[in-house]
Order: structure tokens, then sequence, then C-alpha cells
């Protein structure tokens, strides 16, 4: 997706001695701009087709087709071991599928050129567990993709840091250890670093997975205040069903790897498929309002 | 029938796991052109190889020369050809014992603890947020770690090398049954090792220090299935270790011979 900076010195030794400086630092690029940094997100399409992937004898994606438009915030929810974080880990590249595509802005994810990271937009995922390194403070698991890829100088991509920590409502804990954060402060954390790479699509695995209800209710005003804030398009896998209902513009629900409802919330609480209502009525105990 | 299903499994994760261990390592090997910009990280994992391993090593080290020379020179009094203890100790230390006991030494001590490290990365998806942060976890977490391997272990073997020597001459000086002087004992000693033997040492320690890393690197990619999968992977990991060391310590032995 980026090139690195081969700017520095003409020739061999000249470039070796740049890329040895910058050994031993985390970002030696002069002046206040980002050499390539698109500053701006948008939302990308997504069109998941035929998808399949199976375990053994165990078929855990079955026939798979899905559209996501750009900008949208799209919920994936169900019962755990349907299969919801294994499809986010397909978008991501995480997984190969046995069969079927998907197509982000047009491109197919196993094209060489998105493969390679030459496409033009770029993902992010917020991993169930935060996935933040133990070794880095906050502020440097923040900065970590922009310190690797080295596009940007130093003073920018700490400004960067505190901008993306604003944004999550953690300012000013960029010197903190991980290990000093709660749960929720984690996940926001994890957030931020998303943030960091102004993604065009970003998706969530069970944000609110260990969460207490209160920190739940923080993580969603959060998620819904970057709806607002940064153009992007959200994927969110969960089984907490008010959270999903609560941020998406449309909802899906799988069950036993396949997609058995499709819709807004609204047309999501009124669906008649037995196996949602079952799903309705257990997680929520019947949605507030609505009757049941 | 039935007795070669398992048989044959065994076979296939052999394979499997000699041609994922190949691959892991050509993939190290490839992004050594990564070093300079990696040279924090590199410097960081040598420290954790070499300066914290050292006080440890050169304990074992020292009293390691102090039993061979304990054990060798009383057998070598009772014929009284105990003078020749400097030339014993020097070449086992420098060609056998001090490449291989800091090794094992150092796989246990690191080399679990890189497997350890990095399976819980791989347990805690640290390793799937590397990849969608667009870093290779290859390049970021493996490649540091078999530079560093390759360089500390050989300079730890040669300070181990150093002081079981010293070790030795020591207990020849001081145990009234072998009583042979530092410097005749050091004469013996030099006369008996050349240059070459140094280097061959400090060649299989570097080989060894490769083994270490990538067994370490390799086990920890692998490690699955939570707490327990991690404390499988640091096992998994030194008796891999262990076993490689030795066999290639036989070839190497063999071929340099």
């Amino acid at each position: 997706m980026f090139s690195d900076d081969k700017s520095n010195g003409g020739n061999f030794l000249g470039n070796f001695w740049a890329k040895v400086a910058h050994g031993f630092s985390p970002a030696i690029i002069e002046g206040e701009t980002c050499q390539i940094y698109h500053e701006g997100s948008n939302g990308v399409s997504i069109e998941i087709e035929k998808l399949n992937k199976s375990f053994g004898d165990h078929h855990v994606l079955k026939d798979i087709d899905l559209s996501i438009k750009p900008g949208e915030t799209f919920s994936i929810i169900g019962p755990s071991g349907t299969g919801k974080s294994l499809l986010l880990k397909h978008i991501v590249k995480l997984i190969e599928a046995d069969s079927g595509r998907i197509i982000i802005n047009g491109h197919d994810i196993e094209d060489p050129e998105v493969r390679n990271g030459s496409s033009d937009f770029r993902y992010s995922m917020v991993f169930q567990s935060s996935a933040l390194f133990n070794s880095l403070t906050v502020g440097e698991n923040v900065g970590l993709w922009l310190r690797e890829k080295r596009i940007c100088p130093e003073v920018r991509i700490r400004r960067i840091i505190q901008e993306k920590l604003r944004l999550v409502g953690l300012e000013g804990k960029e010197e903190l250890r991980t290990s000093e954060l709660s749960g929720g402060m984690k996940k926001r954390v994890a957030i931020a670093r998303s943030l960091a790479m102004n993604p065009d699509l970003i998706l969530y695995d069970e944000p609110t997975a260990e969460l207490d209800p209160v920190t739940s209710d923080e993580l969603a005003r959060v998620i819904m205040s970057l709806k607002d804030k940064v153009k992007l398009t959200t994927i969110i896998v969960s089984h907490d069903l008010n959270f999903a209902l609560y941020l998406s513009n449309r909802v899906a629900m799988m069950h036993d790897g396949e997609i058995i409802a499709l819709g807004t919330p609204e047309e999501i609480k009124k669906s008649q498929n037995p196996i949602v209502r079952n799903f309705i009525y257990t997680t929520t105990k019947g949605i507030q309002g609505e009757g049941d | 029938m039935q007795i070669l299903k398992p048989i044959g499994n065994s076979v296939l994760y052999v394979g499997q796991t000699v041609g994922e261990m190949i691959a892991l390592l050509c993939e190290m090997l490839y992004f050594f052109k990564e070093a300079p910009r990696n040279l924090t990280s590199i410097f960081r994992q040598m420290s954790i190889v070499g300066i914290e391993t050292l006080p440890i090593a050169m304990l074992v080290a020292l009293f390691v020369g102090m039993v061979l020379s304990v054990q060798t020179g009383s057998e070598l009094a009772l014929y009284g050809t105990q003078e020749a203890i400097g030339a014993i100790v020097g070449l086992s230390m420098v060609k056998e014992l001090g490449p291989v006991m800091t090794s094992l030494l150092v796989a246990g001590r690191v080399g679990s603890s890189m497997a350890a490290e990095i399976g819980a990365m791989q347990v805690y998806e640290e390793i799937d947020a590397l990849k969608t942060l667009e870093i290779n976890p290859v390049r970021y977490l493996a490649m540091p770690r078999l530079i560093a391997c390759l360089f500390a272990v050989p300079a730890l073997v040669a300070f181990a090398m150093v002081v079981g020597i010293i070790g030795g001459g020591i207990v020849a000086e001081v145990n009234p049954k072998i009583d042979v002087p530092f410097n005749v004992y050091y004469e013996n000693m030099t006369r008996a090792i050349n240059y070459k033997d140094i280097v061959k040492g400090l060649f299989k320690a570097m080989v060894f220090g490769g083994i270490i890393a990538h067994v370490g690197c390799y086990v920890g990619f692998k490690a699955s299935g939570g707490a327990r999968g991690i404390g499988e992977s640091t096992t998994r990991s030194v008796v891999l270790s262990f076993l490689l060391i030795m066999i290639a310590n036989y070839l190497l032995t063999r071929f340099m011979i």
C-alpha cells in the first residue's frame, strides 16, 4: 500500500546508512507532513459472493452472500459458534475461503494488488481481546503502524496519536502501560490504534465481550461518535443484540454458518423468523417497548 | 491396515513440521535485508540473549571447567600425567562443552521464553493484529531474534570458554591431588589449542544460536489453545532445540574434524 522511504541518498551507501539511522530511530523523516498518508477515510463497498469455509468435515460458512454499502455501519449478530468472527477474518484476509469471493471497492481481495497491499483502500480490525502489545505503551501501540511504515515525521506521529486518543476519550494516556488499563480502556486504545491508519473499513470483533453494561454503553457511544466524525464503513460482529441494533444501519443474523435474516434494526426486531425471535427473546428478554 | 494410519499420520506430521520450519527459515533469511531498519529491536533481543544470560552462563561454565578438571585431573594423577590437564580442559571447553553447554542453557532460558512470548501473542490475537496493521510478524518478531541469537550466542560461548578454562586452572592449582601450577596449565592449554579450534567452536555456537531462535519462533507461531497451549509450546521448544542442537553438534563435529 505504501512504499518505504527511499529518497535519502542517491547511492547504495547513502541508502544503507539512511536505513541504519532509521533502525535506531522511530521516524527520522524531516518536516511536518507525512509523505503518503491519506488524511481522510472513505467508506468502501463490500460484496461477499457464495463464500464457503470448512474445517475437516465441519462446514462453518455456507454460501454466504452479503452486500455492504460504503459508509454503512453493518452488524452481524448471532449466537457463539455460528461463524461470525470467521467471516470477519476472511474479509481482512487472515483466513482464505474454500470457495467464493470477497470484493472490496470493486477489487477481489485475492487479486495480487490487494494481496500485496497496493490497493487504494485500508482496513483495520479491533479484536475481541483488544490484542494490544504488552511491551509497548498506549502511545506506542497507537503509533505502531505509522512508525513501522515510516511515512510520517515523529512530530506528526505524536500529534496523530494525541488526536486519535482524543477521539476515543483517552487524551493524555500515551505513557500508560497496557497492563494499567481497564478492559474498556483497552478496547478504546485498540480502536485508536485502528483509527491511526485512517482506515476506510473498520471491523469490530465482539467489541463488548467481557465488558460490563456500563462500559459497553461507553464503548457504544465512542463508536457512535466515530460514525459522525469519521466517514468509514464499519462492520461489527456481536452477540450483544442491543449494542448492534443501537449502532447499525443494517443487521444480518447468522445461524449455523448461514445468513438467516438481513435488514434494518427495525426489520430485524419485527422478524417473524423463529430463530431470530428466539435469539431476540433469549438475549434481551424482549426488546423494551416492543412487546412480545 | 488400521495400524498404518497412525504411522502415516506421524510421517505426514513430521513432513509438515519440517516443511513449515524450512519455509519460516527462508522467510527469516529473506527479511535480513530489513535488518538495518530494525536495529533497535535486534539490540534489545541481543541484550536479552546475551547480557541477561551472561551471569548464569559464566557460573555454569565455571563449574563445568572445575568439575572437568577435578574429575580428569585426579585420574591423570594416578598415571603421573596430570600436566596434560590444561590441554584436556582447554580443548573440551573450546570444542564441545563451551558451545554445547552454553547453547543448551540459552535454549532453556531464552528459547523457551521466545516460544512463550510469541505463543502468547499468537493465542491472544496479537499476531493477527500485526497482520491487519500490515506488519509482517516474521520480519517484526522472528528476524530480530534470529540475528540476535546468531551473534549473542557465540559471544556468550566465547566468555564461557574463557571462564571454564580459568575454573579448570584454579582447581588444577589448588587441588592437592592434581597440583598443577597455573602457568604449566596455561602453557599446556595454549600449546594444544589453535585458533581454528576456537573458530570452529564459535561457528558451532552460531549454528546452535540459529537453531534456538528458529525453534523458539516456530513453536511460538504454532501455539494454540490458551494458557495450556502456551505452556506446551515452551516445553516443545526446549525439547526440540535440545534435540536439534545434539544432532547439529554431531554433524558439525563430523564434518569439521
